[in-house]
C-alpha cells in the first residue's frame, strides 16, 4: 500500500477526532465511567507501546535491556523527559561498544 | 490581538523545546524502520501527535490495513476528543466555525494543558500562537532526527531509537509511582502486551495497542473510578 494512503488516512482520522467535539458538542460528559476511561487511557497506551517493544529497539536484548533499566531508574528519581531519553540511549550504546570490544 | 498572538508563542516556547527531543526520537525510529526522511516529516506535520504516530509508524512497516490504522488512531487518540469537548467550553465569541477548524488541529496533551489553566477565554490569536511554537519544534525534531538516522553509523542510531521509549517511561513512571490506580493500569496494559506480543503473535502491533489499552483502561475505570477532583489534576 502506498505510504501516502497510510499517511493521509492516519492524519484524517486524528484530525476528525479532534476537531469534530471542538465543532459539534456543546456541554459536559456526564458519564463517570467514561470519564474514568479517557482518564487512563494515555497511561494505557503509552505503557502497551513500551513493553515489550523497548527490550527489543536496538535489535539486539541485552543492550536494549540495559537500556531499558536505565530509564527505569532516572525516571524513578523524575528526572526530566530529555534525561531519561538520552541516558537510555547511552546506556544502550556503552553496552553494544562493550559487547563489540568482547566479541 | 497581535498582542495575543505573541503572548500566546511564549506560551508555546516549553512545549516546543519538550517536543524537539521527542519528535527528534521519532525521526530516528521512522528511518529505523525504513521509512524515508520526507515520510516521517510528513507524517508529523500532519498529525502532531507522538503515541499515535509510533503507533502509525508500526503498522506501515508492517504493512497493516487501513482500517487496523484508523481503529488505532481512535483509540490512542480518543482522548483528544475529551480535550476538545473541554476546550469548547472555553472560547471566545469570536471563535468561529473556521477558527474551530484550524484550531482543532492543534489539540495536544501538553497545548491543551495549558490553554485550560488560562483564566480568561480563549480568543483564536492566542491559540495560533499556542500552536505554532509546539508545531515548529515538533516538525524541525523529527526533520533532525530523520537526517540524524540517516547519517549516523547504525549503531548510535539503534541506541537513539531507544529514547521514545525512555521518553514514554519518564511520562507514565512518576504519576504511577504517586498513585496506586494508574500504576494498576499501566502494569495491566504492559503485562496484556507482553502476553499478546508472545503467545499470541497474530494480533499485530496496532490492535495490540487498542486491545490492551481498552482493556486496561475499562478494568481501571470499573475498579477505581475517577472523580471530577482527580480528572482536574491529571493528564499527562
Amino acid at each position: 500500500m502506498s505510504i501516502v494512503a497510510y499517511i493521509a488516512v492516519m492524519a484524517i482520522t486524528t484530525y476528525l477526532i479532534r476537531v469534530i467535539p471542538f465543532v459539534a458538542v456543546r456541554g459536559k460528559i456526564k458519564s463517570r465511567f467514561l470519564n474514568s476511561v479517557l482518564y487512563y487511557i494515555p497511561y494505557a497506551v503509552l505503557s502497551a507501546m513500551t513493553f515489550p517493544a523497548i527490550f527489543f529497539a536496538t535489535g539486539d536484548v541485552v543492550s536494549s535491556s540495559v537500556g531499558t533499566i536505565a530509564a527505569l531508574v532516572m525516571a524513578f528519581f523524575d528526572l526530566p523527559l530529555i534525561v531519561v531519553a538520552l541516558s537510555s540511549s547511552a546506556a544502550a550504546l556503552i553496552t553494544s561498544l562493550i559487547m563489540n570490544a568482547i566479541h | 490581538m497581535k498582542k495575543e498572538f505573541v503572548k500566546g508563542m511564549r506560551h508555546g516556547i516549553p512545549i516546543m523545546l519538550g517536543y524537539l527531543s521527542v519528535s527528534f526520537g521519532f525521526g530516528v525510529l521512522c528511518i529505523q524502520q525504513n521509512l524515508s526522511i520526507l515520510a516521517a516529516v510528513g507524517i508529523s506535520v500532519t498529525n502532531l501527535t507522538s503515541a499515535g504516530q509510533v503507533a502509525g509508524v508500526e503498522i506501515i512497516a508492517a504493512g497493516g490495513s487501513l482500517l487496523e490504522m484508523i481503529l488505532c488512531q481512535l483509540v490512542i487518540n480518543l482522548r483528544y476528543s475529551l480535550m476538545s469537548l473541554s476546550l469548547s467550553q472555553k472560547l471566545d465569541p469570536s471563535f468561529n466555525i473556521m477558527h474551530r477548524l484550524f484550531v482543532g488541529f492543534g489539540v495536544t496533551d501538553e497545548i491543551f494543558a495549558v490553554a485550560s489553566s488560562q483564566s480568561e477565554p480563549l480568543k483564536p490569536s492566542y491559540m495560533y500562537g499556542l500552536i505554532l511554537t509546539p508545531f515548529i519544534g515538533w516538525s524541525t525534531g523529527t526533520l533532525l532526527g530523520a537526517i540524524a538516522g540517516d547519517i549516523m553509523p547504525p549503531m548510535v542510531t539503534a541506541a537513539l531509537s531507544l529514547m521514545l521509549y525512555g521518553m514514554f517511561i519518564a511520562i507514565i513512571l512518576p504519576p504511577a509511582r504517586k498513585d496506586r490506580k494508574v500504576l494498576f493500569v499501566v502494569l495491566i496494559a504492559a503485562a496484556l502486551s507482553i502476553v499478546i506480543r508472545f503467545c499470541l503473535p497474530m494480533i499485530s502491533s496496532g490492535f495490540s495497542v487498542i486491545i490492551c489499552a481498552l482493556v486496561a483502561s475499562v478494568v481501571g475505570a470499573l475498579f477505581f473510578p475517577i472523580s471530577e477532583q482527580e480528572r482536574g489534576e491529571g493528564g499527562t
